[in-house]
């Protein structure tokens, strides 16, 4: 690991939803350094705030309050267009609800970031054609979501999450729809790109047994990290 | 960027096709219902002043009475006199006919036939641009002595004679027998829709002595030499009117001066009305349409919502994603357009060749429909879609 800058420093992150006697805060001052390729699960019961720390990790969502380093570069003074393309170069996601677009093809959906990205037609085909490949997706090109089990949809969207080769793999209770066998399948494939690939990974999970795959699992309870540790077998 | 968008945009239309059809039906109906009404209602325009420029441009009308206000009823008639008055005194007008009208059944062999008789002289055929298929008109003789001759118009010839020429033949009308002399070539209908040619024309006397009863004129037609100031000859003509009609200088006159142009503006007045009122009922159907397409995009405001949740979530730029639903919205409302239009222009031509009417097209409002359909599409698919990319990505995502 980098002695250095880490890949990503929270300090004091806050979040308040709502104002005045109504208001709840999620974030009660989060600190956090990621290096990078590390394997992160985050978890905690539902209320604890992970998904909310997750979101604005994945610049979906903008603090309340502290600071947010992403190789060094202050997010939280970036405007929305400039976090729309840190999204776009350095980050992918996986849902729980896979979020594909419906009625589009499983190699379109592929190639949707690299569309915003603007990468020449044919570049981008054998793009989003090598990552359904490396997904175990080959052959299925031109089915539609509705047209994929579960598993299969997921794999979509690694793929979709993957093909831009982003630095950082954010991954929102991606097991959570699937049954314990699939679930196996995508953590597997999700393990193969942070360790072949060096992607940093950060992954939301209540699921002890996805918490395995992880090489430090932070948990958290009321807003707050209450526990970081490593895993056994980190490599 | 642009062609970038452009892909993404027609992606999205195909893959909601259906959708994509209720929104630009919409907007077909609604601008082939506009095209088609505006269209119709001017080509009936048209061919109510064609029929009238057909009348001559050079025609003046003096009937008795006042249209409008007092002495309308009552008005003493024209005289015979008046015509050679005119005829002296009004060097511009070329033909003075004076009309009466009758109108009796003529009867020949087992055929008869209910019709309006006019009586007149010889330059009734050339002040109403009537031309002669077969046969003469009245000879001076015949207008002295107001013989039992008549000129019949093409329908009378077709419900007497079928397709037998009539010149020569008697027909009988009311207690005398008449002899045809003459037959009139088709003019169609008038402007006001009547039948021109279900008439018959015989000599003034004829029709005063046989079938009025009296010596009055009801109206007279007077055609004016070309260049000659129209305005002009209705000045003279009134006042000699007024001096022949014995009104004092502060009354007003029991007759009026009517040219082509006012009866022109009359009539096409009329459709004119018409043709709006058609237009507005279009336009609703337009406005319809329009709230058919806001109806669908909210229905689907939800999935698109959620699809820009994804689309701003892999890093689309918000200014990408508006762009991108206004391309969708502008191909959409202006493919409905322009099928509108060629809808709207195929139906107008039947319609018009079914009714008689000329076909005109009409770029205005080709255009104006078009750039409503467009704007229709643009603010209902562009502005709820402005709410959704504005969101933080999250809750766009979680939109339900």
């Amino acid at each position: 690991m980098s002695a250095s800058e880490p890949l990503i420093r929270l300090k004091g992150i806050t979040k308040t939803y709502g104002i005045g006697q109504a208001a709840f805060q999620a974030l009660k001052g989060i600190d956090l350094a990621i290096e990078s390729g590390e394997f992160v699960a985050i978890m905690g019961h539902s209320g604890s705030g992970k998904s909310t720390t997750m979101n604005i990790l994945g610049c979906l969502d903008t603090p309340t309050g502290g600071s947010y380093e992403f190789q060094g570069v202050h997010v939280e003074r970036l405007s929305r267009n400039q976090r729309a393309l840190l999204r776009r170069y350095f980050l992918g996601f996986v849902f729980q609800g896979f979020n594909l677009l419906a009625r589009t093809t499983a190699l379109e959906n592929v190639e949707l970031p690299l569309i915003y990205r603007g990468d020449p037609a044919a570049e981008r085909h054998a793009a989003a054609r090598a990552a359904l490949e490396h997904v175990g997706l080959q052959g299925w090109e031109h089915h539609t979501p509705a047209e994929l089990s579960g598993g299969q949809q997921q794999r979509v969207a690694i793929a979709r999450a993957m093909v831009s080769r982003p630095k950082v793999l954010l991954a929102d209770e991606p097991t959570g729809n699937l049954d314990t066998r699939t679930s196996e399948e995508i953590m597997d494939l999700i393990g193969t790109f942070n360790r072949e690939h060096g992607i940093t990974v950060l992954m939301v999970t209540h699921e002890p047994e996805m918490a395995q795959y992880a090489s430090r699992v932070i948990n958290f309870v009321d807003g707050r990290v209450e526990k970081d540790q490593r895993n056994r077998g980190e490599i | 960027m642009l062609w970038n968008t452009l892909l993404l945009a027609l992606r999205a239309i195909r893959r909601n096709l259906m959708r994509s059809f209720l929104t630009t039906l919409g907007i077909v109906i609604g601008v082939a219902a506009v095209i088609t009404m505006v269209t119709l209602g001017n080509g009936a325009t048209q061919s109510v002043s064609d029929r009238i420029s057909s009348m001559g441009s050079n025609l003046l009308m003096l009937v008795p009475g006042q249209r409008f206000g007092p002495g309308s009823e009552g008005a003493a008639k024209f005289k015979t006199a008046d015509v050679e008055a005119i005829r002296g005194q009004i060097g511009a007008a070329k033909h003075v006919a004076p009309v009466i009208n009758a109108s009796a059944t003529a009867v020949y062999q087992a055929e008869n036939w209910s019709t309006s008789i006019s009586g007149s002289n010889d330059d009734y055929f050339e002040a109403g641009g009537w031309e002669l298929a077969s046969g003469r008109v009245f000879t001076e003789s015949e207008q002295r002595s107001g013989r039992a001759v008549c000129v019949l118009g093409e329908t009378v010839r077709e419900k007497l004679f079928g397709r037998q020429n009539p010149v020569g033949a008697d027909v009988r009308i009311k207690q005398f027998s008449c002899e045809v002399i003459g037959l009139l070539k088709s003019k169609g209908q008038s402007a006001m829709g009547t039948d021109q040619d279900d008439t018959i024309v015989m000599p003034l006397r004829t029709v005063q002595r046989r079938l009025a009863g009296s010596q009055d004129v009801g109206r007279l037609m007077i055609s004016v030499h070309d260049g000659a100031s129209i305005d002009a000859v209705k000045e003279q003509l009134t006042l000699l009117m007024r001096e022949r009609r014995n009104i004092g200088e502060s009354e007003d006159d029991d007759f009026q001066v009517m040219d082509t142009r006012q009866i022109a503006e009359t009539l096409t007045g009329t459709t004119k009305i018409l043709t709006m009122l058609l237009g507005a009922v279009a336009a609703v159907s337009l406005l319809v349409g329009g709230i058919g397409i806001m109806n669908i995009m909210l229905v689907s405001v939800t999935e698109r919502t959620r699809e820009i949740g994804i689309r701003l979530s892999i890093g689309a730029l918000e200014r990408e994603v508006l762009l991108q639903f206004l391309i969708e919205a502008v191909v959409l409302s202006s493919l409905g357009g322009f099928v509108g239009i060629v809808l709207a222009t195929a139906a107008s031509i039947f319609l018009a060749a079914l009714m008689g009417i000329p076909y005109l097209f009409d770029p205005g409002i080709n255009l104006l429909a078009f750039l409503f359909s467009a704007a229709i599409g643009v603010i209902f698919g562009y502005f709820p879609a402005r709410r959704a990319a504005s969101l933080n990505p999250i809750d766009a995502l979680r939109h339900e």
